[in-house]
């Protein structure tokens, strides 16, 4: 909506016509302490009845607010921000940790998997970096990130940096109090979901879909166990996140369904970057990038062979899977969990 | 010389922010000079002069921390000029949430930290409203859709503003920032600079040194709550 359009809707529509249509003005309101205006009112006519006092506190007037409130509904009218779409994205080679050349170009599309292997300190993060702040050969490794084909103007880069690429790693947890269901719906409403009761339920059913132990909307979120709130935290990036790039920073052990949980990804339209040394995430993707010494010494398309041996490492992840359910479930092991035996 | 000013909570990673933009400009450290504005105490200079960085303390002590800002930011750029820095920063703590240290036509840089809680971009006031630049530290550690509803929260009090996820431990981020830095514009001095925001207003008894509980104390500037019924 163009600030003339909006300025004209804020002049001669009264207050609950706007927010039945834009529910997240009512957040302007409630950011200046006000409650209690008279919503069938225009904007100007309720600020003439309304307190002054409070608004003197925040070094506002009424055409500051006028002002202020015609900002906020063109920032938030044409939905919370994200970072637009993205087809495809190039790296651009640079060079490593002691200058060696790498690779000169890895271009990958909208529903591609790249895994990224390397030892550690290699220069996996680094390369995230790149991908994170859209590179454009001015971080240490000199790389390019082009989007769609083509270098983004400092404007464009300025202004989509931070939105481009959703993370995801063992560090993370939830540090707010709040139940699972609250937690889905507050992100939803970030969003500004249409139909917010359903989005969260479907990201509440991938969510459960991928935890190896089921969870109640009720739970909070800081009492889910680590595979828990690990399928929480890739089914809400799958269904809500803004960002078109994920990158998930070693999910190995977290006891979830981790193929199904990267296909989800890739299914909602993303292009995942996977940091990881478990063969069978690694082995998962098309394609994977290998770092050594900072620089991407490799691509290697993952061949027929690799993915015939896929069916062979998911029977010995199964093994693992039971063997640790079992142990939890405070069983002898024997051979018959080996074997799959029940 | 070019100024920026840089403000946030206490505990946000104003310090290690400020250290890692240094870290990507490639400017020798004699060019660059730190001036820190802290209430009682701070710790942050031995940071500073580890990295061979200049720096200036100035505690506010039992004055306003934004009027002990004001009063100090001319003679701050000063000193500046005469050490012939090409780049001063100078770093406040918000301590009251009122606090906006920021003048006009002078890089604006806000700090606020993604464990602060979602809710704090909307409580913080002028000081994250009137940034130019808001710097989010500590991402690493929550989940994607706390930062996301973060920056909607930061996005509701300052539209215009742009945001930028660092990691004060490892750098992420500070080329964004770096940018920022590199287009502002050369000052020779602040005189008739304007502050973005007033400062909190109180000149009241207590201000003077009153101690005593009661009405008959206060004079001066002093707002009282309304309570309802009992």
């Amino acid at each position: 909506m163009t600030p003339e359009k909006c300025m004209e809707m804020v002049v001669t529509m009264p207050l609950r016509a706007i927010l039945e249509e834009y529910p997240v003005c009512r957040d302007f309101f409630l950011n200046l302490r006000i409650a209690d205006l008279d919503w069938e009112l225009t904007l100007l006519q309720a600020l003439e009845t309304a307190n002054p006092d409070v608004f003197d506190e925040f070094g506002l007037d009424k055409g500051m607010i006028l002002r202020d409130f015609c900002r906020f509904l063109e920032t938030f009218a044409a939905g919370t921000e994200g970072a637009g779409e993205v087809r495809s994205l190039t790296i651009v080679g640079g060079h490593g940790k002691t200058g060696e050349s790498e690779i000169p170009e890895l271009t990958v599309s909208v529903g591609d998997i790249i895994s990224i292997v390397g030892p550690t300190g290699s220069g996996k993060s680094r390369l995230l970096a790149d991908i994170e702040c859209l590179a454009d050969g001015d971080t240490p490794t000199g790389r390019k990130i082009l989007i769609d084909g083509r270098t983004l103007t400092d404007d464009e880069r300025f202004d989509r940096a931070g939105r481009m690429v959703a993370q995801l790693s063992q560090n993370m947890n939830f540090v707010m109090d709040l139940t699972v269901h609250e937690f889905l719906e507050m992100h939803a409403v970030s969003r500004q979901s249409k139909d917010v009761e359903k989005t969260v339920s479907q990201c509440f059913e991938c969510a459960t879909n991928l935890a190896g132990e089921r969870f109640t909307r009720d739970t909070k979120v800081t009492q889910l166990s680590g595979g828990q709130s690990r399928a929480l935290m890739i089914a809400d990036t799958a269904c809500m996140s803004c960002s078109p790039i994920v990158l998930i920073d070693e999910i190995e052990n977290a006891g979830i369904d981790r193929r199904r949980a990267v296909e989800l990804l890739a299914k909602k339209e993303k292009i995942v970057f996977l940091a990881t040394h478990d063969p069978l995430l690694a082995l998962s993707a098309q394609k994977r990038i290998v770092i050594k010494n900072g620089a991407i010494s490799r691509v290697i398309e993952t061949s027929g062979d690799e993915r015939e041996c896929l069916g062979t490492i998911e029977k010995l992840d199964a093994i693992l899977y039971r063997l640790r359910n079992s142990l939890r479930d405070g069983q002898v092991i024997g051979k018959h969990i080996m074997e799959g035996i029940e | 010389m070019r100024l920026i000013t840089v403000a946030g909570p206490p505990s946000s990673g104003k310090t290690s922010v400020i250290l890692k933009l240094i870290g990507t400009l490639n400017m020798p450290v004699s060019e660059i000079g730190v001036v820190k504005f802290d209430c009682l105490t701070s710790f942050d200079h031995l940071r500073y002069e580890a990295m061979g960085i200049r720096v200036e303390t100035g505690f506010s002590g039992r004055v306003c921390p934004d009027h002990y800002f004001v009063g100090n930011i001319e003679a701050a750029v000063a000193w500046g000029l005469k050490s012939g820095f090409r780049l001063m920063v100078t770093e406040s703590a918000g301590l009251c949430n009122r606090c906006s240290p920021y003048l006009k036509g002078i890089l604006a840089v806000c700090v606020i930290d993604n464990l602060s809680g979602v809710n704090t971009p909307r409580k913080i006031g002028p000081m994250l409203k009137l940034a130019d630049v808001v710097v989010v530290t500590k991402g690493d550690i929550v989940s994607q859709a706390e930062r996301e509803v973060f920056s909607f929260n930061i996005r509701q009090v300052n539209t215009s503003a742009a945001i930028i996820f660092m990691n004060g431990i490892t750098g992420q981020g500070a080329t964004m920032l770096e940018k920022h830095v590199r287009i502002t514009k050369e000052i020779e001095g602040l005189r008739d600079v304007r502050l973005r925001f007033t400062t909190p207003a109180a000149v009241c008894s207590y201000c003077t040194g009153e101690m005593r509980i009661g009405e008959e104390y206060q004079m001066g500037t002093l707002k009282k709550m309304e309570f309802r019924q009992p």
